[in-house]
């Protein structure tokens, strides 16, 4: 058997039959990540576990470091917590504002691309794709840097806060991936069904709202909440146009200290809230998938 | 309501020299035939044969490339605007194979959707029209169940209760029992032949020579796009006239 290219389709057989099973798993899971547009987050207990091990050597470490009259990297770390944490709040909102921004447009987009008149099809494909596959920093940047910090509006000078501008900035990659799940959803529905819907009289536009869209809900939950997910993990992308959420706080936390042997510490600590919100998202969004792919 | 239609009652379906092709393959090279008003039709023949295509043109689910079809007083491929169409559908409705019942609205709302939002109905007037029509069917028990949890041959009762809900002067039959195991067959054949004897016009594609013979007034034999040989079923099934119909019958009789 030759060996196979990356841009060769996925094998569909194997000529070992042990590895059937998970030759169909592997393509199963690669058709669901195509739909989905990103990876699916696969967090497992375990994962905590690891990150909680790792805290603790970075505790351990810090703590074999600490010099005759230093509080304990312990009682410093719950000195910062509610700082942290109120970085982290920032993040959330941010992940939330821009899901919601990104997920209106997207489903604009995503109708937009199963038009029936070529140049709004095409229009949103082209769009689509590119807000898909263009890296989610340089975005950022994008907005960042090439968005007016104030707009005049009769006369009313308003500024434009940075934390909004990067919110738009990754609302753009939402945006998009929320397009194509849409898109993939409404194309997923067996074409009897429009059939059938045609058969009753019913209008292009009823068939969308009342038939085809009402069963795409299910399938479209999922992906989303999984998008969801990786956009939060995002978030801390903004640190680095300036930010002041969770990682910015912790860099500047550290500069406060100036101690060594706190970044291990710090860090996982960081992660381990990152986790601590993500996991029951991933665990139910692999629950849900699970349920409806039963009933379809 | 009469029990027996009058087969040289006013013809209510006009097929005249319909082409279509789908690509290059052309499915229906050139097919005539008429249906009078309360008249039950069967056309019969191997997979393929444009059956299923026939009906769809009927309906105007499919375009056609050349000939006309009329249904009462539609000319069904030079409609226009949408309320030509919904007046159309109004007349003449169809019931598939695949049942394709609306998954997720529970039988009773499959068989209201249509009228409440198409017909623009009474809602309360449409939900008693829609009950009846499931007594009718012999499935009032499943009035709030959703299609998931029914067998092959209810969801297909329930689909011609969606149908029937239009108030058609024409049904359209499209291998109806083709998806469904052999008992529940019995159940669905039952609900068409009441409604046969009923006076309601039917033009059924299928497979069950038995029930063509018992309920036709005429079977239609198609074969590569053409009707082959047509005629009263006791003629064409114990007299068929053609080889290639004899040689149809013989392989599945």
């Amino acid at each position: 058997m030759s060996r196979l290219r990356w841009c060769d389709p996925l094998p569909q057989a194997t000529d070992l039959p042990v590895l059937l099973p998970a030759a169909s798993r592997l393509a199963r899971s690669a058709t669901a990540e195509r739909t989905a547009g990103a990876f699916r987050l696969r967090l497992r207990p375990a994962h905590g576990v690891a990150l909680l091990a790792l805290f603790a050597i970075g505790c351990g470490w810090a703590e074999a470091q600490v010099q005759p009259g230093q509080p304990s990297i312990l009682a410093t770390l719950w000195k910062w917590t509610p700082v942290l944490l109120r970085g982290f709040l920032f993040n959330l909102a941010i992940s939330a504002v821009a899901m919601a921004a990104g997920t209106i447009v997207g489903l604009f987009l995503g109708f937009a691309q199963i038009s029936l008149l070529l140049p709004v099809r095409k229009g949103a494909w082209v769009t689509t794709h590119f807000f898909r596959n263009a890296p989610w920093l340089v975005l950022l940047f994008y907005c960042m840097f090439l968005l007016p910090f104030q707009v005049t509006v009769f006369g009313m000078t308003i500024q434009i806060p940075d934390w909004i501008k990067a919110t738009l900035g990754l609302s753009l990659p939402v945006m998009a991936n929320v397009s194509e799940i849409v898109r993939g959803a409404l194309q997923s529905i067996p074409t009897t069904q429009w059939e059938s819907a045609a058969s009753l009289a019913f209008t292009r536009r009823q068939t969308m709202w009342m038939i085809i869209f009402p069963q795409c809900i299910k399938r479209m939950l999922p992906p989303w909440m999984n998008l969801y997910a990786i956009l939060t993990m995002a978030t801390v992308l903004t640190s680095i146009v300036g930010v002041n959420e969770m990682m910015s706080l912790t860099r500047q936390a550290l500069s406060a200290e100036n101690r060594s042997g706190l970044l291990l510490a710090f860090y996982s600590y960081v992660l381990f809230w990152f986790f601590l919100y993500c996991y029951p998202i991933a665990r139910w969004t692999v629950r849900l998938e699970a349920r409806y792919a039963v009933n379809h | 309501m009469t029990a027996t239609p009058a087969v040289d009652a006013e013809p209510i379906v006009v097929i005249d020299d319909v082409h279509k092709s789908f690509g290059n393959v052309e499915v229906l090279k050139g097919v005539s035939l008429s249906v009078p008003k309360g008249g039950v039709v069967c056309i019969i023949g191997p997979s393929g044969s444009g059956k299923s295509t026939l009906l769809r043109c009927i309906n105007g689910l499919v375009p056609i490339d050349q000939g006309s079809i009329r249904v009462a007083s539609f000319d069904v491929h030079q409609l226009k605007t949408d309320q030509e169409k919904i007046a159309l559908r109004k007349e003449v409705s169809i019931v598939f194979q695949q049942y394709n019942l609306f998954p997720h609205k529970t039988a009773l709302e499959n068989v209201m959707m249509a009228p409440v939002h198409v017909l623009k109905e009474d809602r309360e007037e449409v939900r008693e029209r829609a009950v009846a029509l499931l007594r009718k069917v012999g499935l009032s028990a499943k009035a709030d169940v959703y299609p998931g949890e029914l067998s092959g041959g209810q969801q297909q009762r329930v689909a011609i209760a969606r149908s029937l809900a239009m108030r058609p002067e024409v049904m359209l039959f499209d291998e109806v029992t083709a998806a469904l195991d052999p008992e529940t067959v019995k159940d669905v054949l039952n609900t068409i032949r009441e409604l046969a004897l009923e006076g309601m016009t039917c033009m059924i594609v299928t497979h069950e020579m038995r029930f063509a013979r018992e309920l036709a007034d005429v079977v239609y034999f198609t074969d590569g796009g053409v009707i082959v040989e047509s005629g009263p079923p006791a003629e064409l099934f114990d007299r068929p006239v053609k080889e290639r119909t004899r040689a149809f019958l013989s392989q599945i009789l």
